[in-house]
């Protein structure tokens, strides 16, 4: 069999880090390959090298058999090689054709030609069954299908490598589905595509061969139909890891948070959370599921005094918060692992150790008369980076910009968990982390619930929400339309409810 | 550390890049730069290298010229250490002139006493200027460069009417001379510089120094204030009140700008006075800010090159070298800040190749 690409004893270094330590991958022709690590086992650097963005110190790229060099991402496509990146790059104001042929508008005389380009793009849609609208403008359209569109956009361009770069980051399950079945369409069209992914199960699913990294090195290639889960999970973290969270049963007691007939207007102004209602006890985790933009923001921004009630009350042990500042909430135990950690889980420019105390700042034993006692703070920074296992190159002095994404998590979730509030929210906890970093944060969230505090947690992804939580709650367009057992539920009935379906008979708790 | 190397090395590149370009426009215009750097040489030094005469009243000048824009390098640092960019120094100053004026002329006070009445009512006076950007900002979301910029008329206009319908000007130009308990004035300090203009002036200023880098490090409201200016919603998530803060800073920063006014006022001249157009103290708070990156320390030393490049300029044109020099050195400075990250790059690649720490995470 041919390789398309082989990337031989590639070596790059970055000053202080070994990002890629000879690593050789070699990818057949027609077939999906992914390249599986953890955040910052080197996937990244490896595709920038193949996408031209990077030059290698040594090692050698070959293309269809020929040994390459790639200067710059223009030589890169010229091989046909081709990059869906995760952060999306798209006029949002234009339509999808003029975001596809933006940089080689084919003319029609003087004018571009829409039509054509229109044409074009409505075949290459068809054929590998993409459904994208043409004439729509991307601030109008899905997430899903703006990934659609930039993977349109190098079909466009002929290319027949396409490299995905953590493509489901953003997706719901169903359109993580979906762009699956893409992936195969386009392979059975004789594209070859690269994932990169730290999601075995993405693996599991559409993938042919896997090529494991960790820490900048080679572990191997497998063939996926012949690997296990495990195996590969195993062969990234270099341990045994499980995916199941341990955990004993809940032991519920009193209603430590309730909210009662809750209305939020969402930044639009329409109604996100229509009359919910929902109670969370001390000791149990309450999942909240449901597809994103249901009203899952609304609902923990509403409880954490980010976002203005409408209307209804929201109980912290008996008492009621609705119209309390954020800082008094903080200050009464509503703790915060926030969806977004770069905008309010962290002042990115900020130390590691000042981020601690963002709350606390003010108070002793931090600062006295309004003056910061930086002794303590520092004190403070060590003891949470030993008891988190927060690994960053210079201690509680290290901007929490250096810091990756899976110990900046570790980061906020220290601080919430050692403020110590009675009620913890946490949504999204696990976003973009790796298998290990999963599930460290899982443990310690298990751990806080078997100390008595009552945790809300919101999360997209319906593994995490049947393995963590002890109740489910299911939301749908801002309404909770039905509460399960963790225990007595599976995926396909969330699914159902997902949707939109109500509790089936005789489900109710 | 690697970050506090490359907040010194990079404004020195820049300042020197500035001088460079200078002196290129001199050799140009056929003129020689060496003379354009024995005049800049002797405003701080006072000596004349080529004559071998001393004079300290340059070395007053100097200083006299260095006082305002570090407190309006102040101003606009503190505003910038929020998040907010206070176009507004100079309107602040010209209120805190106006105070200063008003309450050195209409209130009766023992020396001493009088003085540091005069300083309280400018920077009074500014801070109320500021508020105005901070509360329209805070409140209704008005973006503060364009208030602050309106303010600024407002203030010169305000300042010459009060000039000559409140103070009742003989001349239209300037009121009449403030009594000497209310001035910043110093037999003993112009004595000692040969008749400069040199005042107690500096004194408010270092403390300015000192309680700018005291607040904006140490405090708990440094702390807060700097996180809205990092990132507003990481800072509300967190329960700091970032409206109180924005108008908290805008009004500190009028404050520092206010105190400018009384300095000038009263300090390096000593009556209030009618102005045709803007001086340009707040642009150049904005110049020393930049270079001196929003600190304390880096805002003295910014504030004394800009403060020399001043002072240097009639000594240039004594030389035949325009005056204008000076300026261009001084805007190409401010040019090649704003092309900071170019010149961080420049200097990477120029063998200044230093570990920059580990590579930048790329994103999971």
């Amino acid at each position: 069999m041919a390789y398309v690409i082989e990337m031989l004893d590639i070596t790059k270094s970055f000053p202080g880090v070994r990002a890629n330590d000879g690593v050789t991958v070699q990818v057949e022709q027609g077939t999906i390959h992914a390249l599986l690590g953890e955040n910052g086992a080197g996937k990244s650097t490896l595709m920038s090298i193949l996408f031209g963005l990077y030059q290698p110190d040594s090692g050698i790229i070959k293309v269809r058999g020929k040994a390459v060099r790639i200067a710059n991402p223009n030589t890169a496509n010229a091989l046909g090689i081709g990059m869906v990146h995760q952060h999306f790059k798209l006029v949002h104001n234009f339509t999808v054709t003029e975001n596809i042929i933006l940089g080689l508008e084919p003319r029609a005389g003087l004018v571009i030609d829409r039509k054509g380009a229109a044409r074009r793009v409505r075949e290459l849609s068809d054929l590998y069954g993409l459904k994208v609208d043409p004439e729509a403008r991307i601030e109008d359209i899905s997430v899903g299908m703006q990934q659609r569109v930039e993977i349109l956009k190098m079909l466009y361009r002929d290319a027949e490598i396409l490299i995905f770069d953590e493509p489901t980051a953003v997706l719901t399950p169903q359109e993580i589905h979906e762009l699956m079945g893409i992936m195969r369409r386009l392979v059975k069209e004789g594209k070859t595509i690269l994932l990169i992914t730290h999601k075995l199960k993405e693996i599991k699913a559409a993938a042919d061969a896997c090529t494991v990294l960790r820490r900048g090195r080679l572990i191997g290639t497998v063939p996926v139909a012949e690997t296990s889960e495990q195996r590969m999970a195993e062969m990234m973290v270099g341990r045994e890891v499980s995916f199941h969270v341990e955990k004993g049963d809940s032991r519920p007691g009193k209603v430590l948070l309730q909210v009662d007939r809750l209305n939020v207007r969402n930044p639009k102004g329409l109604l996100g959370v229509k009359d919910l209602s929902l109670e969370v006890r001390a000791g149990e985790i309450l999942g909240i599921c449901g597809i994103d933009g249901n009203g899952q923001t609304e609902l923990v921004q509403a409880i954490t005094g980010l976002a203005a009630v409408e209307s209804g009350r929201i109980l912290l042990d008996g008492e009621d918060i609705a119209g309390r500042s954020i800082k008094d909430r903080a200050q009464r135990g509503v703790g915060h692992i926030p969806e977004d950690r770069h905008k309010h889980g962290l002042i990115l420019d900020f130390r590691l150790d000042e981020n601690f105390v963002v709350h606390a700042y003010d108070r002793e034993p931090f600062s006295r008369l309004g003056v910061l006692d930086f002794g303590r703070i520092r004190a403070h920074a060590e003891r949470l980076i030993q008891e988190f296992d927060v690994r960053c190159g210079q201690g509680g002095a290290t901007p929490a910009r250096a810091m990756s994404g899976g110990n900046q998590q570790k980061a906020i979730v220290a601080r919430e968990i050692d403020r110590s509030p009675e009620v913890l929210v946490v949504a999204q906890p696990t976003r973009g982390l790796d298998v290990g970093a999963i599930e460290y944060i899982h443990k310690r969230i298990v751990a806080e619930r078997d100390k008595g505090k009552a945790i809300l947690l919101v999360s997209m992804e319906l593994d995490e929400i049947l393995d963590v939580s002890d109740r489910i709650a299911v939301i749908y367009g801002g309404e909770i339309v039905g509460v399960v057992d963790a225990a007595a539920t599976d995926e396909n009935e969330l699914g159902l409810m997902m949707a939109g379906c109500r509790t089936p008979a005789g489900r109710e708790h | 550390m690697k970050h506090a190397r490359s907040a010194i090395l990079v404004p020195l590149a820049v300042i020197l890049l500035g001088f460079a370009l200078g002196a290129a426009v001199l050799v140009a215009t056929g003129r020689s730069p060496v003379d354009m750097f024995y005049a800049m040489l002797q405003s701080v030094s006072g000596k004349n290298l080529r004559a071998g005469t001393f004079n300290p009243r340059y070395i007053g000048e100097f200083i006299v010229q260095s006082m305002p824009i570090m407190l309006t390098g102040l101003s606009v640092g503190f505003a910038f250490r929020t998040g907010l960019f206070n176009i507004g120094a100079e309107g602040q100053l010209m209120v805190g002139s106006i105070a200063a004026v008003a309450v050195g002329l209409w209130v009766q006070a023992p020396p001493v006493v009088h003085v540091v009445l005069v300083l309280a009512a400018a920077m009074l006076a500014g801070g109320i200027w500021g508020a105005i950007p901070g509360f329209l900002k805070a409140r209704f979301n008005v973006h503060e460069v364009v208030v602050t910029i309106m303010l600024n008329y407002v203030a010169l206009y305000l300042n010459n009417w009060a000039i000559v319908d409140i103070f009742k000007s003989v001349d239209r130009i300037k009121t009449e001379v403030i009594p000497e308990t209310a001035l910043l004035k110093s037999a003993a300090l112009a004595g000692m510089t040969n008749g400069s203009r040199l005042n107690w002036g500096f004194v408010p200023v270092l403390l300015s120094i000192l309680v700018y880098w005291f607040v904006i490090e140490k405090t708990t409201f440094g702390f807060s204030l700097r996180a809205v200016g990092f990132n507003k919603d990481g800072a509300r998530f967190a329960g700091m009140k970032v409206n109180r803060n924005i108008v908290s800073s805008m009004i500190i920063a009028g404050a520092f700008a206010g105190l400018a006014g009384a300095v000038i006022t009263v300090g390096t001249f000593s009556f209030g006075r009618a102005l045709p157009a803007a001086e340009g103290y707040g642009f150049d708070g904005i110049a020393v800010a930049l270079v001196g990156g929003n600190a304390a320390i880096g805002v003295l030393l910014s504030g004394l090159l800009f403060g020399m490049l001043k002072a240097a300029q009639p000594l240039m044109q004594s030389q035949g070298i325009p005056k204008e020099i000076a300026s261009i050195i001084q805007a190409s400075i401010v040019l090649f800040i704003a092309m900071k990250y170019g010149i961080e790059y420049l200097m990477r690649k120029l063998r200044f190749h230093k570990p920059a720490g580990a590579p930048e995470e790329v994103e999971p």
